[in-house]
């Protein structure tokens, strides 16, 4: 195929130049560009609260804010990241754009309301975009009860009425998500034909649509207790504080699973890609991502083991949580099991497949730590909780996030990144991110609380680490968003199929047509073989 | 896909048994009956979105994969209680109460 082929070829980004042929649209691929944008905005300032906390953090006493400003960063810092970033940033940008071409599909189920969920989060956005310029809120990302219900005088109901919208906008992408995969799959495509991150979305789907209007409840109750003080949630009105957190981790647990589980339905497709093998037992890693959906569901009270929960719902809890962890290593096993005798390429998306997996199994490690009783007792509330978080969350999904962006750059826009910049950039993400939480297992473990702003001096050399590394990581945030950009207008031309992977979405031309395919695709094949594929472009060292 | 299954009729019975029970509920929360108060409002509650699903949203004539669906629904829900109840209901058995 020639350049000027290539570029006369009529495909979903030279259909219309205007504002309206973008805000107006209904074609999947434009919405997930308009998703991009926005969940990098909220990245971005996500980003800047937490670079503010670890410049607090350097010294050991609170010198650059008051306690109450760092109350309203780390807030701030996680309703930004966790609602407007890593919830919607794979389904809704990655998602859209290739689930319905890896199913040989149109478009998705319903367009129109695929707009709308767009809109919905740009609305949920906005309520909490204007209550931290309006002053901020300070009751952690948790809006634990009875303190936001009652005593905090800060912007919560905007924020939480942010949320509320921002969950619609969820819900209706899993919709979308779950009867697209049901009733728009290509002849042939049957169900274990489908690429693994369909099936990976397909579970994270059904949690949004079962767990999300349980946090829409729970805000509109503690709307109810704050503005009319029913009681609910306030012991001194009659209400259980507890019940708020059991409802409110009903679904923000398997809400770990919504950020986590898209991702590793990436991290499957750049592993088979780069080892030019199909996923080792295809179907037990497809069945997990069923098994973590369920059992996702059943482990929330590990959440509040100190919170005056029964010591027998806790011994449950904690059982149930061993449970989780073995449909997650059995992904992590394939994974590692799909590489052995592989044709490997070190391509920028695997470097950050070997990251997500490596840092992945630190997070979900620790996750048995801090189910376990015993030791979840001496470090709630500490650092070593929130290293263990991040590694699930940055280490796992943002590394994920990463890969599968420079994976399907070529086809979202038809160019391709430096491949050079890129793995520096993948390297220095890698090292920058662990130089910022590894030592914060350290800091917990010896007894560093969360939330705290001022710490005794011997903290201070694991602080100092920690900020060291946050600093590298911004710069190894910074370049991708740089050279992306650049590559834009000065991108080597990218072919329908540079990495010689298998899927649908790589038989079409890059940038893909406005309505993906020309003809109904006839699916005659497994997923992943890649006897069937020619590998055209680019090589890879 | 279906076009609306059941008549006017039936629609317009099913509605005024929705006002009625809200009438019901409106009455029964003038009388004391105690714990049972909340029990009774409950259940009317169940019975009125019951009406609705079978009903108004076509559930009773739906196909198979949309009743799993909504069955789905409900069990989530019933796990959702359960669980909850699991601890309250036995705060302070094993360990010492409020740890």
């Amino acid at each position: 195929m020639t350049t000027a082929a290539i570029e006369t070829q009529a495909n979903y980004l030279n259909a219309g130049y205007g504002l309206k042929s973008w805000l107006l649209t209904k074609d999947h691929k434009r919405i997930a560009i308009l998703y991009l944008i926005l969940v990098t905005i909220f990245f971005s300032i996500g980003g800047i609260f937490a670079a503010l906390i670890r410049v607090e953090l350097l010294t050991p006493q609170g010198d650059l804010v008051s306690s109450e400003t760092y109350n309203k960063l780390f807030t701030m810092h996680g309703i930004a990241m966790i609602f407007f970033f890593l919830i919607p940033a794979i389904p809704a940008t990655l998602g859209n754009f290739v689930l319905p071409m890896m199913i040989g599909a149109r478009d998705l189920a319903f367009p129109r309301i695929n707009l709308l969920s767009w809109y919905l989060l740009v609305v949920g956005g906005g309520f909490a975009l204007f209550a931290m310029l309006a002053g901020g809120v300070d009751t952690g990302w948790t809006f634990y009860t009875p303190y936001s219900t009652t005593y905090s005088n800060t912007w919560v109901i905007a924020t939480a009425l942010g949320i509320f919208v921002s969950g619609f906008s969820s819900i209706l992408t899993g919709l979308n998500f779950i009867v697209t995969i049901h009733r728009m799959r290509a002849p042939g495509m049957t169900w274990f034909r489908m690429p693994l991150f369909v099936w990976a979305h397909y579970a994270t789907s059904v949690i949004q649509v079962l767990g999300t209007p349980v946090v829409a409840v729970t805000i509109v109750l503690v709307f109810c207790e704050r503005v009319f003080h029913i009681g609910i949630f306030d012991p001194a009105l009659g209400g259980d504080p507890v019940l708020f957190q059991h409802m409110f981790w009903f679904y923000s647990h398997p809400a770990v699973y919504i950020m986590v589980l898209p991702a590793m339905g990436v991290v499957s497709e750049i592993i088979s890609t780069f080892s030019r093998k199909p996923i080792f037992g295809y179907h037990f890693v497809a069945y997990s991502s069923m098994a973590i959906a369920v059992l996702g569901f059943l482990v929330w009270g590990h959440h509040l083991f100190v919170s005056t929960q029964s010591v027998y719902a806790g011994l449950v809890f904690s059982f149930l949580s061993y449970f989780v962890a073995v449909p997650s290593a059995v992904k992590v096993f394939n994974w590692t099991a799909t590489l052995y005798k592989g044709s490997i390429s070190f391509a920028t998306p695997m470097l950050y497949a070997f990251g997500f997996i490596g840092l992945f199994t630190i997070g979900g490690l620790t996750g048995l730590f801090v189910a376990s009783l015993g030791f979840d007792v001496h470090v709630t509330d500490t650092y070593f909780v929130v290293a263990h978080f991040h590694y699930v969350m940055v280490g796992g999904t943002i590394m994920a996030f990463l890969g599968g962006l420079h994976f399907w750059w070529p086809k979202i826009t038809g160019r391709m990144y430096p491949e050079n910049w890129a793995k520096l950039s993948a390297a220095i993400i890698f090292v920058g991110f662990n130089l910022t939480f590894f030592p914060q297992f350290i800091l917990g473990y010896l007894g560093m609380p969360r939330r705290y702003h001022v710490y005794p001096e011997e903290f201070q050399v694991l602080h100092v680490l920690s900020t060291a590394g946050a600093s590298i990581l911004a710069f190894g945030y910074l370049f991708p968003m740089i050279y992306f950009m650049w590559s834009l207008w000065y991108g080597e031309r990218a072919p329908a199929n540079p990495w010689g992977a298998t899927g649908l979405e790589w038989t079409v031309p890059s940038p893909p047509p406005i309505h993906n395919f020309d003809e109904v695709p006839v699916v005659t094949h497994e997923a992943y073989d890649y006897s069937t594929v020619v590998k055209e472009g680019v090589e890879v060292v | 896909m279906s076009e609306h299954v059941d008549s006017v009729k039936t629609y317009t019975a099913v509605w005024l048994i929705l006002l009625a029970l809200t009438g019901v509920t409106t009455g029964v929360a003038y009388i004391d009956l105690g714990a049972f108060s909340v029990v009774i409002a409950l259940l009317i509650a169940a019975v009125k979105m019951l009406l609705v699903a079978l009903f108004f949203m076509h559930m009773r004539h739906s196909a198979k994969l949309t009743q799993v669906a909504a069955a789905g629904a409900f069990l989530w829900l019933f796990v959702m209680m359960a669980f909850t109840f699991a601890d309250v209901w036995t705060r302070g058995l094993v360990g010492t109460q409020g740890r």
